[in-house]
């Protein structure tokens, strides 16, 4: 991309610079309508066959634009008992877990942001291990506890497990903004006569909200988006999340396209609001969680 | 002490039960034997990390990993400097822009490679018909079924999902640079390019960092897009270590949990050496506070 390197080493001194000046009014937003294309152009190639039959999704010779504009399949997938089932899964296993850790990952964050206590460093290393660690590495594993557990084909399982694998962000994350604020402002607070955990819940918090947020709307998107693990542990149907659910359109047995897309784009837009929402916290909780 | 345990426990109790006992339960699978249907027959000593050592596809499997996660990471941080570098510009639209990139990242993996399949599609996909419709091609490709160009058509979705994030910690990490310091460097006559290449990118280390151990740990435990798009093609030519291990345990002819395990053990220790290598090589020391 030539334009990444705005006003290249100019010989000619500033005539050159005046006219890049100019030019770069109508370059760079032409520049960013190619970068814009470039992400979204598959989604719009999803959009386009999510209005189309399946039969013309797949006929030779393939077009751009759909041969007959089909507008009932977002009806019909709403409509469709076993896509409500799909979409209620991953609402209860995205929720609860977003629940759990911001309640686990917020005290033991503000703790050790706080504190330093015999085995500090243990833990945040025990959560730095955690986060390398995958839960499709340890499928298996997951696998054999579970079973042992009698707990596969259950919320629980999925529940915990999305919870237990997105806490180390949390952690991470929330460490970096709870270490960021000054001890001075919990200590006026401790000498108005606010509790440890008043501290914690009146002041701390309000001040770390981007952090939370972050953390939250993070946590949200990766069990939403979820798929070895209630792959491997989700058996009914019925119990699925959309994630595995809709690969059961397409199959080699049966292919409604037009129901695949349709449904991965209800399936997408909320997310795509939830970052869309926190675009500005997104580099912020970037930063202050991992770049210091 | 007491006190720590009580604001820890919590996270403690589920890190405790939902990561290291899997691993643990993982370690015990893998010295196990297990019948097809799943059920722990007895003791298995050493033999199913010898079947992992001595399976025929291991070879292609490893090397399909070397190359999956250094083109994927490598290509991932350049495309993504240049973006994140277009993307701190001001100009009009740049909002949209910005929300036309979160898409990928938003967008669940498994959803954006059954997309990709119908794209790549040989008769139907939108690829080839873009292809032909420009006349690059003169006959449809099949980017999934030919294997000169399986993996090639792998990488493309796994960078394509992973610059947006990349981009993301870029643009954080070039928002941290403060503006003065280009200027004393304009005033000191350095020329744009010197600027980037002495300033920016050295003072952009940090972000790198984060952003390629990041991306190694996700890249390499990526799952969805080589399963998906691998879906129809039999045996291992293109899987990586992670799907390679899965197929062992839920998806062969085998369904062997043992080896599976042995395999997932290799998997960890693997991604645990290469990050810590990593992280040496750039001589990183944890900065505590």
């Amino acid at each position: 991309m030539a334009v990444v390197t705005p006003a290249a080493p100019a010989p000619m001194g500033t005539r050159r610079k005046v006219g890049w000046a100019r030019a770069r009014r109508y370059v760079l937003p032409l520049v960013g309508l190619a970068v814009a294309l470039a992400f979204l152009g598959p989604y719009i190639v999803m959009v386009l066959n999510s209005l189309r039959p399946s039969s013309d999704v797949v006929q030779t010779p393939p077009t751009f634009l759909p041969r007959t504009w089909q507008w009932s399949t977002f009806g019909d997938v709403l409509g469709d008992q076993r896509f409500l089932n799909w979409l209620k899964t991953s609402l209860l296993v995205a929720t609860s877990s977003t629940i759990i850790v911001v309640l686990v990952a917020v005290p033991a964050a503000y703790f050790t942001a706080r504190f330093r206590f015999a085995g500090r460093t243990a833990f945040l290393f025990l959560v730095l291990v955690t986060q390398m660690f995958s839960p499709t590495s340890l499928v298996v594993g997951l696998y054999r506890e579970f079973f042992e557990l009698n707990l596969v084909n259950t919320y629980l399982a999925i529940i915990l497990t999305n919870s237990a694998f997105n806490l180390a962000f949390a952690v991470w994350i929330l460490h970096g903004f709870f270490s960021s604020i000054p001890k001075e402002v919990e200590e006026a607070a401790h000498l108005d006569g606010c509790s440890r955990f008043g501290t914690l819940t009146r002041i701390m918090l309000p001040l770390t909200m981007p952090g939370v947020v972050t953390a939250v709307v993070f946590t949200f998107i990766a069990a939403w988006n979820e798929y070895v693990v209630a792959l491997t542990l989700m058996l009914d149907d019925a119990k699925k999340p959309l994630t595995v659910g809709i690969t059961s359109y397409v199959t080699g047995y049966e292919q409604h396209w037009d129901q695949l897309f349709a449904a991965s784009i209800i399936a997408i837009i909320p997310v795509v609001i939830l970052f869309a929402f926190i675009e500005k916290h997104l580099v912020g909780g970037l930063t202050a969680g991992s770049i210091k | 002490m007491w006190v720590a345990l009580l604001w820890l426990g919590p996270a403690l109790l589920l890190i405790i039960g939902v990561v290291v006992f899997p691993a643990v339960q993982l370690v015990r699978a893998a010295f196990s034997r297990y019948s097809i249907t799943g059920l722990r027959l007895g003791d298995a000593g050493t033999k199913n990390f010898e079947n992992v050592l001595n399976h025929s596809s291991l070879a292609t499997v490893l090397a399909n990993t070397v190359i999956w996660v250094v083109v994927v990471v490598a290509l991932t941080v350049l495309i993504s400097l240049a973006v994140a570098q277009f993307l701190a510009k001001d100009f009009f639209g740049r909002k949209v822009v910005r929300w036309a990139i979160i898409v990928p990242w938003a967008a669940s993996l498994v959803i954006t490679a059954k997309l990709f399949t119908m794209i790549y599609d040989y008769y139907y996909g939108t690829l080839n018909l873009i292809l032909a419709t420009l006349h690059i091609t003169s006959g449809p490709i099949d980017f999934l079924g030919d294997d000169r160009w399986t993996m090639a058509s792998m990488i493309l979705v796994g960078i394509f999902v992973s610059v947006p994030f990349t981009a993301y910690v870029f643009v954080a990490g070039l928002n941290a640079i403060p503006d003065d310091v280009y200027e004393a460097a304009k005033i000191d006559g350095a020329r744009p390019w010197q600027i980037y290449w002495r300033i920016t990118l050295p003072l952009l280390r940090p972000a790198m960092v984060v952003a390629s151990v990041l991306n190694i740990i996700y890249v390499f435990n990526s799952f969805p897009i080589v399963y998906t798009l691998n879906d129809r093609n039999p045996g291992f030519l293109h899987d990586t270590t992670i799907t390679f291990m899965y197929k062992l345990a839920f998806k062969s002819a085998e369904k062997d949990v043992g080896m599976s395990a042995a395999a997932g053990i290799f998997n960890v220790l693997l991604i645990l050496i290469v990050v810590v290598i990593y992280l040496r090589t750039l001589k990183w020391q944890e900065q505590e506070d």
